[in-house]
């Protein structure tokens, strides 16, 4: 895993060996104590070398005898910007996702916003069933109309006000009062911009938590976007 | 049609070879004409049944049910000639024929042996009229190892598969093959899955024999979701007992005890006919308990689907069985290791199955030969929408789209120019004129930045938009996502939103930007091959006609003629004969004058609903 | 709105009240109601001992599935790319404005609903229009009216 030779016990994830070994993965919909999902496409990972490595969702992907696991190509981190950038032009409220951005570098979302508080990671849907054992919302129809709800949108008898599904979203959260408040992307703390990666394939700290040790960091630049929405 | 005796259960495999043999030398002595009337879903919604009905009736009048068989098959294949029949043992083509062409075709050809001109298939290009089956240029390229029974079967009928040598395959492998000699018949002929993936089939087999237990189950992918994608449907239609013959074979080679044909709910006559054959192999003693005295037991169900794309995927049919939406998962583990209830699972798609037979048949040596390095055998296409000779086309492996579209479907109708053929369904690219020459195999489809896929050919010509195309695809998956991934359903969705601005006139160069950024990013981190391919339409159009997506962003124009948003009606005075034809259909009433006088359009009432263009005879109608 | 329940618990016996048969057991009642009821749902999730959000989720997932009641006559057309290229999208188009209605909707009186569906795989007399079972090949503009008018007649 990133060069370092690891080792997992039985029916570990990447994600858990990577943890065991102090290596940060972003995650979203991942949560201990509940089933895993694999929804958000956050904790992305390269495996394999060459013309046939691929992405994989580092919390649901078995740890292989052999296997060569990088956690922050490129190409990792292109999709992963992409997936917060989805993320936020449907709910940009949430200060989990506007976190995320600063973090990782999403200075701009080209899409119509639409703020639907909402990005269907299932997380109350597992907190219901699994650790509340209601079973009171669950997913409905597919595509781009699929929703999380009661059965046939009514006060579903099995919900007993626990509150377990509003703690555990993150996207329903308030969010930051930040000076640029009013925007879909803030960015306004946590702007980090890593220069390793105008010459390395893959970024330079070991220990994550990208320019802690202040050597790359520079000033995220305010990029001039014609698509960019500025107003939510 | 002549009634049959049915034959009894089989307990020994000696059993087999005799009825086999029976029904084969029956057939052989059969001075009887058979005329054999296409009759698949699409040959009835032509006619066929009215058709078969005044055969039928004629042939009770005239008192020749003693001379003739009468027969429904399944799609012959020529589907632009539904209804059509071939007469046998002459093997005569007719073509697009009515109730009232009966008479001649029996009292002409079946009695006096005189061709009935009129019924012939007329060669567009050089006026031929070919009698029979093998001489029409749709036919001549065409290799139909696995489709070519179907004219000669009624697929209701297991004593007619019995009767061209069918379950042969079978009693060779119960006889003397062991699993393992099977796996290595299938490994060495070369067989690639042929519903998209393309992953050796004796592979896969291999993979699932090596698992130890004893529950495991083999699956026949019917899903056939590809729009524009058909020769499943005409398969299971035409010759069920070809698909389940090459299942019995696969679960004697793998070790599994039950297996599925999961067809969608949108062929109901497929579904039928499966049943059907089922039920018949399992009173036969093809299927169930021991089978054929040889202690091996299996035994068929079907499941139906229920409306889902997605469930062409593995992983997603296998949770469709169980009764769960149809949701794909991470593999590994691989259905082979772990499929079906957690057990060893082999899913292979119905035109792979259908190939098992011939192999045993005739050896692996002999598959081999057809083809190319890499992808061996034939496939069947579906050739459809802009061409003339629309149909199903079965071609060795290898031959160019040029061979395809021109000498197999005779070119685009109405003396249109060809712009592109859309190969491999949804998850499938547009490739343009230059690469016409292009061989058909896995490998050249994939560099070319389309897909195999499951078959589907659709052909387009200079009237269809390119980014049109991308965004009906992009409807298409938006739509039939899982929506587990935000990057599939997500991604699909804004793809689709930023398309479809350009077709609006909305669009900017940063949207091309934008689009392949996105496309990408679906690609790369989508679960399931739904979202890993769902941008190749858009790749693919961006790639070989970036032009067009150019022109509707620049100079709000389409080029085609396609997008409402950018095209204008209007009228050609120098054409217009003044009949009222487009008066009379304008739904909008935008449409003014009189008999024979120049007529106007009133552009501002004008919703380009396309009622005149079609109601006009004399091309005054100009669209820009 | 009373919904007899008997025929849906007579399927339901018949599957042996397997929870891995919910979707051929969705797919009968589906033919005999010609829908999904609300109270035919929870009698499944009942009897199945499955999770009423489990069966909503399936009954919603399914495109065969509508848990809405229908028309007296279902017109569906094909969406196919074979009919598309065709000219699919103008035929539907005609439909949709000489019923009024959106597809995946029913008309106010109750005749007809409006459905769309993903290739019935006869792509070569595309475009094709499906109505009450019966297949109409090379579907035009102006045949729409024609194929609806004999409907049109009937009282429901």
């Amino acid at each position: 895993m990133n060069g370092l030779e690891v080792q997992a016990e039985e029916g570990w994830t990447l994600l858990d060996t990577a943890r065991f070994y102090g290596l940060e993965i972003p995650t979203l919909c991942y949560h201990d104590g509940l089933s895993v999902f694999g929804g958000c496409r956050l904790c992305l990972v390269e495996i394999g070398e060459g013309p046939k490595a691929k992405l994989v969702t580092s919390c649901t992907y078995p740890a292989e005898e052999g296997l060569i696991v990088h956690t922050d190509t490129k190409r990792v981190i292109e999709a992963r910007r992409m997936m917060i950038e989805l993320m936020l032009s449907v709910a940009p409220y949430s200060k989990k996702i506007q976190d995320l951005a600063s973090k990782f570098g999403v200075t701009q979302v080209r899409f119509k916003l639409r703020n639907e508080e909402c990005i269907l990671c299932g997380l109350c849907v597992r907190m219901c069933a699994e650790q509340m054992d209601g079973r009171a919302i669950g997913f409905q129809n597919r595509g781009y109309r699929r929703k999380i709800s009661t059965p046939f949108d009514i006060r579903s008898e099995e919900c007993r006000l626990c509150g377990g599904c509003i703690y555990i979203c993150p996207a329903c959260q308030l969010r930051c009062q930040g000076p640029e408040a009013e925007t879909a992307v803030c960015n306004a703390c946590l702007t980090l911009d890593p220069t390793c990666l105008d010459y390395y394939n893959e970024l330079q700290c070991w220990m994550y938590d990208a320019g802690r040790c202040g050597t790359c960091v520079r000033e995220a630049p305010k990029k001039e976007n014609p698509l960019a929405s500025s107003k939510p | 049609m002549s009634p049959r005796k049915s034959t009894p259960k089989m307990r020994r495999l000696s059993d087999l070879e005799n009825i086999i043999a029976a029904a084969k030398e029956s057939r052989q002595k059969e001075t009887k004409t058979v005329i054999a009337v296409s009759s698949g879903t699409c040959g009835q919604a032509r006619g066929s049944n009215r058709l078969i009905e005044a055969f039928k009736k004629a042939l009770k009048q005239d008192g020749l049910r003693d001379r003739v068989i009468l027969k429904a098959t399944g799609c012959h294949g020529f589907c632009e000639a539904e209804p059509n029949i071939i007469i046998y043992p002459q093997g005569i083509f007719y073509q697009k024929l009515e109730p009232k062409d009966v008479s001649n075709v029996l009292n002409q050809t079946v009695l006096n042996g005189e061709i009935c001109e009129d019924l012939l298939y007329v060669d567009p290009v050089t006026g031929e009229k070919p009698t029979k089956e093998e001489e029409i240029p749709f036919y001549k390229k065409q290799k139909r190892l696995v489709l070519g029974d179907n004219p000669r079967l009624d697929p209701t009928s297991i004593d007619d598969y019995f009767s061209i040598g069918g379950y042969g395959s079978l009693l060779k492998v119960l006889s003397s093959l062991s699993p393992e000699d099977v796996i290595k018949s299938i490994t060495q002929s070369g067989l690639r899955g042929r519903g998209g993936a393309g992953f050796p089939t004796g592979k896969k087999w291999a993979f699932a024999r090596a698992q130890k237990g004893d529950l495991k189950y083999i699956i026949c992918n019917a899903d056939e979701g590809d729009p524009g994608a058909y020769m499943d449907r005409s398969l299971l239609e035409g010759n069920p007992h070809r698909v389940i013959e090459g299942m019995i074979i696969g679960a004697y080679a793998i070790g599994a005890r039950e297996g599925y044909v999961y067809v969608r709910d949108e062929y109901p006559l497929a579904v039928a006919n499966v049943t059907l054959a089922i039920e018949q192999a399992r009173k036969k003693g093809l299927l169930g308990e021991n089978i054929l005295g040889t202690g091996f037991s299996f035994d068929l169900h079907i499941a139906k689907g229920a409306g889902a794309f997605v469930c062409g995927e593995e992983t997603a049919l296998i949770a469709s069985i169980e009764g769960r939406v149809g949701e794909p998962r991470q593999r590994p583990p691989f259905p082979a290791v772990k499929g079906l209830w957690g057990k060893p699972t082999v899913i292979n798609n119905v035109e792979t199955w259908g190939n098992v037979p011939i192999i045993i048949e005739k050896g692996a040596e002999w598959f081999a030969s057809i083809g190319t390095n890499g992808s061996k055998g034939t496939k069947i296409f579906s050739l459809v929408g802009k061409i003339n000779n629309t149909g199903l086309v079965e071609v060795p492996m290898g031959i160019t789209l040029r061979e395809i579209i021109f000498d197999i479907g005779g070119g685009i109708p109405g003396g249109r120019k060809f712009k592109a053929v859309q190969t491999g369904g949804p998850s499938g690219g547009c490739l343009p004129e230059k690469l016409i020459d292009l061989p058909i195999d896995y490998e050249s489809l994939t560099q070319a930045g389309s897909i195999m896929g499951s078959g589907g050919m659709i052909v387009m010509d200079d009237r269809t938009c390119m980014v049109d195309v991308a965004r009906y695809f992009l409807n298409f998956l938006r739509d039939e996502s899982c929506g587990k991934c935000i990057s599939c359903r997500e991604g699909t969705q804004r793809l689709w939103e930023i398309v479809t601005d350009i077709t609006e006139g909305k669009g900017t160069m940063e949207h091309l930007t934008l689009l392949e950024e996105l496309a990408l990013a679906v690609k790369e981190a989508s679960l399931c091959g739904l979202g890993q391919t769902a941008p190749n339409p858009v790749l693919s159009t961006l790639r070989y006609f970036r032009n067009e997506y150019e022109a509707h962003i620049k100079d709000k124009r389409c080029p085609a003629g396609v997008c409402k948003a950018l095209i204008r009606y209007s009228i050609l005075a120098e054409k217009c004969t003044g009949c009222l034809a487009c008066l009379r259909v304008c739904p909008q009433g935008a449409i003014t004058g009189e008999l024979k006088k120049v007529h106007v359009l009133d552009e501002s009432k004008c919703i380009k609903c396309g009622a005149c263009f079609e109601a006009c005879q004399f091309d005054a109608i100009l669209i820009e | 709105m009373e919904v007899d329940l008997s025929s849906a618990q007579a399927i339901i016996d018949k599957h042996r009240q397997q929870k891995k048969a919910l979707i051929p057991i969705l797919q009968e009642i589906q033919e005999v109601y010609h829908y999904l009821p609300e109270p035919v749902l929870r009698l499944v999730s009942k009897k199945l001992g499955l999770p009423l959000i489990d069966v909503v989720g399936v009954a919603t997932f399914y495109r065969a599935f509508s848990l809405k009641p229908r028309g007296n006559h279902v017109v569906t057309v094909c969406m196919g790319t074979a009919c598309h290229v065709r000219g699919g999208p103008k035929v539907l188009e005609e439909f949709e404005r000489q019923l009024q209605v959106k597809p995946g909707e029913t008309t106010p009186d109750n005749q007809f609903t409006l459905e769309t569906v993903n290739c019935l795989g006869c792509c070569a007399i595309g475009p094709v229009v499906v109505v009450d079972g019966n297949y109409h090949a090379q579907t035009t503009i102006r045949k729409v009216g024609r194929i609806l008018k004999p409907l049109r007649k009937e009282k429901s």
